[in-house]
Formats: C-alpha cells, sequence, structure tokens
C-alpha cells in the first residue's frame, strides 16, 4: 500500500470514532435487556466526560480518569434507577431529565476546565506485533481503550447469551411479573444493569475528553449518546451487531471529516449533517419491517414494574 | 413501617401539589449548592429570584423569555398526552426561524402590511414541515419518533450555521455569521412601552387559549386524550393513532416554528449561528411541570423564563456560571418525576400487627 494512502489513517480513525459509541451503546444493550429504557445516555456521557477530564488533570492518570468517569456516570444512572425503578416515574421523562441535568451539571462543573488541554492516551506498544509492517499499524498501535471496548464486547456476549445471570436477566426484561413470581429480584436486577448502562455511558465521555480530543468542551457528545441509543436499535438488542453498527457510525463521521479536509466544494456544515441523517436513515431501514423490532426488542421495554400491581 | 400503597384513584390534589413541591425542592437545592459553592445563599436567593424581576424592564424580559416556552410547550403538551414523543422542538424552532427569517431577508426593505403575516405562516410552516418528518416515518415505517425528531435538531442547526456562514451572510457584517438585520416593518410589535415584551406573548397566551379549547371541546382533541390515557381502548373504539401522530407533531411543530420566529423577528432580529439557548428543550420540562393543561404551561414558562433570567444575573452579579439555570431545570423535572409518585400512590404505616390481620382477612375471604 502506497504510504501516503489514506486508507490506513481513515481505518484506525474510524476505530478510534467508533470506541466511545461501542462503550455507550453496549451498556444500554444491557440495560434495555433488562427492559428499562434510559435515554438519559447523552447526559451521562456528558459527566462522565467532565468528570474524567477533571480527574485525569488533577492526577496526571488517565486510568483515574477513566474510573472517576464510570463513578460519575453510576451516580447519575442511580438517580435515574431511583426514579424510575424506586419511584415508579416514567422512564422516557426521566431519561430526558437525566440528559437535560446532565448537560446542565456538566457545563456548570465544567466552566473553569474548559479549553485546558491534557496528555492524552497514548497507544500501547506491543513487542513485535506493534513493529510488524502495515498490521502493526493497523491493528496494534490503539489506546488500551480501544481493546478494551472489544473485551466488553465479549463480556457482553458472553453475559446476555452464556450465563445464568445474563438468562435471568433477560427473563426481567421480557416479563418481569413472571420473573418477579418465580421469586427473582426484578427491581435488583434492574438497579444492577442501569448502574452497569451508566458506568460504561461515563466511560465513553471520559473516552472523548481524555483520549479522542483531548480536553473539555461544553455539550462535546455533540448527540453520540442519542446515536447509541439508535445503534442499541440498530443492532436489534444483540451486542455484535451493535458493535458493528458503531464501527459502520465511526466511518462515516470519519469520512465526512475527510470529505472536508479535500476539500470536495461540499460546505462542511452540509457534510457534518451526515451521521445525523445516516441514524434516521439506519432507523428506517431496521425499523420498516415490524417483526424485526417485535422479535427482538425486550417485551416490557421502558414499562415500569410494581410488585403490587 | 412505611410503606408504598397505591391509591384507589389518583389524587387530583397530589396533581397540583407536585409541581409547587418540586419548585420548593429545587429552591432548597439551591440554597445547599450556592452554600457549597461558599456564596450568601441570601443573597444568591435575592440575585436569581428576587433582582431581576425589580424592574418594569425586567419584567418585560421575563414575558419575552416565557414565549418561545410557552409556544413550544404548548405544542408538546398536545402530542405528550397522546403518548407522541416529540423532544425536537429545538430543531423545529430552528426551521420556522429559517424559513420565516428567510421570508424577512427577501422581502428586503419593503414595507407591505402583508410581510410580517407572510413571515409567521412561514415560520409556523417551516417547523411543520421538520415535524412532519418524523410523523411521516413514524406512521409508516415504525421510525422512533424520539430519535428522529432528536437527529433533526442537530441537522437543522446545522443548516443554519451554513446558511449564516454562507449564502445569506450580511456582506457588510464584517464577516461575522448572521444574515442582515431586517427591517424594522418586519419586526413583531412591541407590547409594553420600555421594554422587549412583544406580541409574541399575547400570540402564546392566544395559542394556550386555543389548546385548551381543542382538548376539552372538540372530538379530535378527545380521541387524542383517550389514545394517551389509554391506547387500548383508543384502539378498540377505532380511533386513528396515526392521525394522532399527525396531528400532535404538525401542530407542535408549527408552534415551536412559530416561536423561533418570534425570537429572529423579536429580541434578535437577524439570523444567526445560534438563536435559542435550548428553548425547545427546556419547553419538555415546562410542559411537564405544566401538567400539560395550558394554564399550568403558562405558569411553568413564566417559572423557566425566570430560572433563565436568574442565571444571567447570577453571572453578572456573583461570577456564577449561567450554566447554574440548566442545572436548576434538571432538578426541577427530577424532583417533580419523584413527587408525581404520590400521585397514584401513598406513603402508609403498616405495622406488622396490621399486616397480618390484612392476611388473615385475606385468606377468610378466599
Amino acid at each position: 500500500m502506497n504510504p501516503a494512502s489514506p486508507i490506513l489513517p481513515i481505518i484506525t480513525s474510524t476505530v478510534v470514532a467508533a470506541t466511545p459509541l461501542i462503550y455507550a451503546a453496549l451498556g444500554e444493550t444491557v440495560v434495555e435487556k433488562a427492559g428499562v429504557l434510559n435515554l438519559g445516555i447523552e447526559g451521562m456521557m456528558l459527566v462522565g466526560a467532565v468528570a474524567g477530564f477533571a480527574a485525569a488533570l488533577a492526577t496526571g492518570s488517565a486510568t483515574v480518569g477513566f474510573a472517576a468517569a464510570a463513578a460519575a456516570g453510576v451516580a447519575m444512572s442511580l438517580i435515574f434507577a431511583f426514579l424510575t425503578l424506586s419511584m415508579q416515574a416514567n422512564q422516557v421523562a426521566t431519561g430526558l431529565a437525566l440528559t437535560l441535568f446532565g448537560i446542565g451539571l456538566s457545563a456548570f462543573v465544567g466552566h473553569s476546565l474548559a479549553g485546558t488541554p491534557i496528555q492524552g492516551l497514548q497507544g500501547v506498544e506491543i513487542p513485535l506485533l506493534s513493529q510488524l509492517p502495515l498490521l502493526g499499524k493497523l491493528l496494534f498501535h490503539y489506546d488500551i481503550m480501544v481493546y478494551l471496548s472489544l473485551v466488553l464486547l465479549l463480556a457482553v456476549y458472553w453475559f446476555l447469551s452464556k450465563s445464568h445471570t445474563g438468562l435471568k436477566m433477560r427473563a426481567v426484561g421480557e416479563s418481569p411479573t413472571v420473573a418477579h413470581a418465580i421469586g427473582h429480584p426484578v427491581i435488583l436486577i434492574r438497579y444492577l444493569a442501569v448502574m452497569f448502562g451508566g458506568a460504561t455511558a461515563g466511560v465513553a465521555g471520559a473516552y472523548l475528553s481524555i483520549v479522542q480530543t483531548p480536553m473539555w468542551v461544553e455539550g462535546m457528545t455533540a448527540g453520540k449518546g442519542w446515536i447509541a441509543l439508535a445503534l442499541v436499535v440498530f443492532g436489534t438488542w444483540k451486542p455484535l451487531r451493535v458493535v458493528c453498527g458503531a464501527y459502520l457510525f465511526g466511518g462515516v463521521t470519519v469520512l465526512q471529516l475527510y470529505a472536508q479536509g479535500f476539500g470536495l466544494g461540499v460546505p462542511s456544515e452540509l457534510l457534518s449533517m451526515l451521521p445525523y441523517a445516516a441514524t434516521v436513515v439506519v432507523l428506517v431501514i431496521i425499523c420498516r419491517d415490524p417483526k424485526t423490532i417485535l422479535l427482538n426488542q425486550p417485551v416490557s421495554l421502558g414499562r415500569s414494574f410494581h410488585p403490587d400491581a | 413501617m412505611l410503606k408504598l400503597e397505591r391509591r384507589p384513584a389518583p389524587s387530583p390534589v397530589m396533581r397540583i401539589a407536585s409541581p409547587l413541591f418540586a419548585a420548593v425542592a429545587m429552591l432548597l437545592t439551591g440554597i445547599v449548592i450556592f452554600t457549597v459553592l461558599g456564596k450568601n445563599p441570601e443573597q444568591a436567593f435575592y440575585v436569581f429570584f428576587i433582582k431581576p424581576l425589580q424592574t418594569m424592564y425586567g419584567v418585560g424580559e421575563l414575558l419575552l423569555k416565557a414565549t418561545p416556552l410557552l409556544l413550544c410547550a404548548l405544542g408538546l403538551a398536545l402530542g405528550f398526552r397522546s403518548n407522541v414523543w416529540n423532544i425536537g422542538a429545538e430543531g423545529q424552532l430552528t426551521m420556522g426561524a429559517i424559513a420565516g427569517g428567510g421570508v424577512a431577508l427577501w422581502l428586503g426593505d419593503s414595507s407591505a402590511a402583508w410581510g410580517l403575516p407572510l413571515m409567521l405562516v412561514a415560520g409556523a410552516l417551516g417547523g411543520m414541515a421538520w415535524a412532519a418528518v418524523p410523523a411521516y416515518l413514524r406512521n409508516r415505517f415504525n421510525t422512533s419518533e424520539i430519535l428522529v425528531t432528536l437527529m433533526l435538531v442537530y441537522i437543522a442547526q446545522l443548516l443554519l450555521s451554513y446558511l449564516v456562514h454562507g449564502p445569506w451572510r450580511d456582506p457588510q457584517g464584517f464577516n461575522f455569521p448572521q444574515s442582515k438585520t431586517f427591517s424594522d416593518a418586519h419586526l413583531i410589535p412591541i407590547l409594553i412601552e420600555g421594554t422587549r415584551t412583544n406580541w409574541g406573548f399575547i400570540l402564546g397566551l392566544l395559542l394556550a387559549l386555543a389548546s385548551w379549547l381543542f382538548s376539552s371541546k372538540t372530538y379530535a382533541g378527545y380521541r387524542m386524550q383517550v389514545a394517551g390515557l389509554a391506547p387500548a381502548a383508543a384502539a378498540y373504539a377505532g380511533f386513528s393513532n396515526k392521525r394522532n401522530v399527525w396531528i400532535a407533531l404538525l401542530i407542535s411543530g408549527a408552534s415551536a416554528g412559530v416561536a423561533g420566529l418570534c425570537e429572529v423577528a423579536g429580541p434578535i432580529g437577524q439570523l444567526q449561528a445560534q438563536i435559542s439557548p435550548g428553548y425547545g428543550f427546556a419547553a419538555i420540562i415546562v410542559a411537564w411541570i405544566g401538567r400539560l393543561h395550558p394554564v399550568g404551561i403558562v405558569l411553568g414558562s413564566l417559572l423557566m423564563s425566570l430560572l433563565y433570567l436568574g442565571g444571567e444575573s447570577a453571572q453578572m452579579q456573583m461570577a456564577l456560571p449561567s450554566a447554574i439555570t440548566g442545572l436548576f431545570q434538571g432538578l426541577l423535572l427530577f424532583y417533580l418525576l419523584a413527587a408525581d409518585l404520590f400521585i397514584s400512590f401513598r406513603l402508609k404505616n403498616v405495622s406488622v400487627a396490621r399486616q397480618s390481620a390484612a392476611v388473615a382477612i385475606i385468606k377468610e375471604a378466599a
């Protein structure tokens, strides 16, 4: 391959662009499999981004940053869990509230941090493998979070389709009443699923502020949390397909950036619309056949459950 | 031991009391936040909630900022009542501004009397067209209107940004991303002399009245209420859900479009890259806090407008970031959602003895 060819950087930037979507969407897949629809991903990502950035800035350690982001995401998700699971609040409204709250909270907290650059996360150096011609750059030069996102994919896949606990959780998502009747702790399982989704959304946000940018910019998620939600539908609640969708979207994002760079004569604002327009198109393609959704969507998705009711 | 128990019927008192609880809880949390930030809570409260309203001009600003919130929220509430989740009012507002503002730019310096009404119609149609996309996609392809309306927000904002950076940029504007200013004939007349409040607010009140009439007096409004409260009953009665989706989205799109026009043909006076500090999203909270009822929404939009003014005032007087407004908005909605639990549930002190007594009665009955 010609060393000046843009193919290699396009592929590597696609992987980097897709990684936050993978974290957020895999987390939401688990949440929705438990029958809970959390529309607050965008808010949790923003709070994760600012918390992770602040912690990384203060300690100089990206690891601490990601841990702080996960913790912040969990804290946010607990607000959602408390309102929807313990207080029976409407999941759609509460998720929206979580996003609006997250936008406000992150802007407020991050006010003094905006614009400060930090040392991002370096790519890993694997002896031998990273030195391979072409393949080394293509596969073995990313930061650790990229590889961990694939580990997360395996873990979520295994959990949902192979583990006993995953089976219980899916039962809760399909029919909480039946799951409750045979003695599964519906509310507890849903709490744990929502917290998992919070942690991954927090990490997804921190990936933007610690690795991609790396700095804190107000509202920096720019709809990625919502795209992650669309990806879960696109992947028909199957982890592997969700991740494929994330790479597809990463590709669209990167290609439009390259198109802007090459100066095709198309205004940059119009090219920037592509990822959002693609989301709409993809949703139409998947939802066109109602059977696809009916067969795959957890039956109790978005419905409150109260043991006495 | 305290236990949650479902009420035999939802409590009408709690429906009204819950927003008040939420507002008070938000204020108390605000005091805690101010104290944690090392500000004098008493002074902060004064700066945030009292100072903005001490002058006639301030009251005018309250009505001015309440206008887009009111217009958007009235439309959204119509949808929320029938389980249609338009959360992209911000995008419809932007498209209304683009369409209506485009007409103003096209008219230029002409001072024909039909200029402003034409802009108003264009604004409404712009927002309506933007909301027609999710309506069509949901009815035809079963696509979630939540995600589509939201994606269209980003697309509308990018379109506006493209227009004011490119074809519609004012050639004499020193390269700022903004259009020419609209001529005076194309600005909405001021309502109260000495303030910036314009007739848009009256338009909002009229729409509130119309919305009340629609919901309580028309058959279409009744069908939509049934669809929201009991979807199965609505389907059994043969009410078309698709028609509800169309009505809800088109009306909310149109009213958001008018809100956008009122901003650009009102306080802004031209098209800019940024025309709204998130009114379309805040309107979701307004609709909720107003109990999806027109009267409640008028009050809710005033409260939300006060939060915007308070945020600005706190920024100027106390060096607090104005983002604190967003924080308060989120808190308000959280508290409301929590308090709403007590509409259909109540707390009951259940002692162990009474519990076992109840069990005995049930066993006897069985």
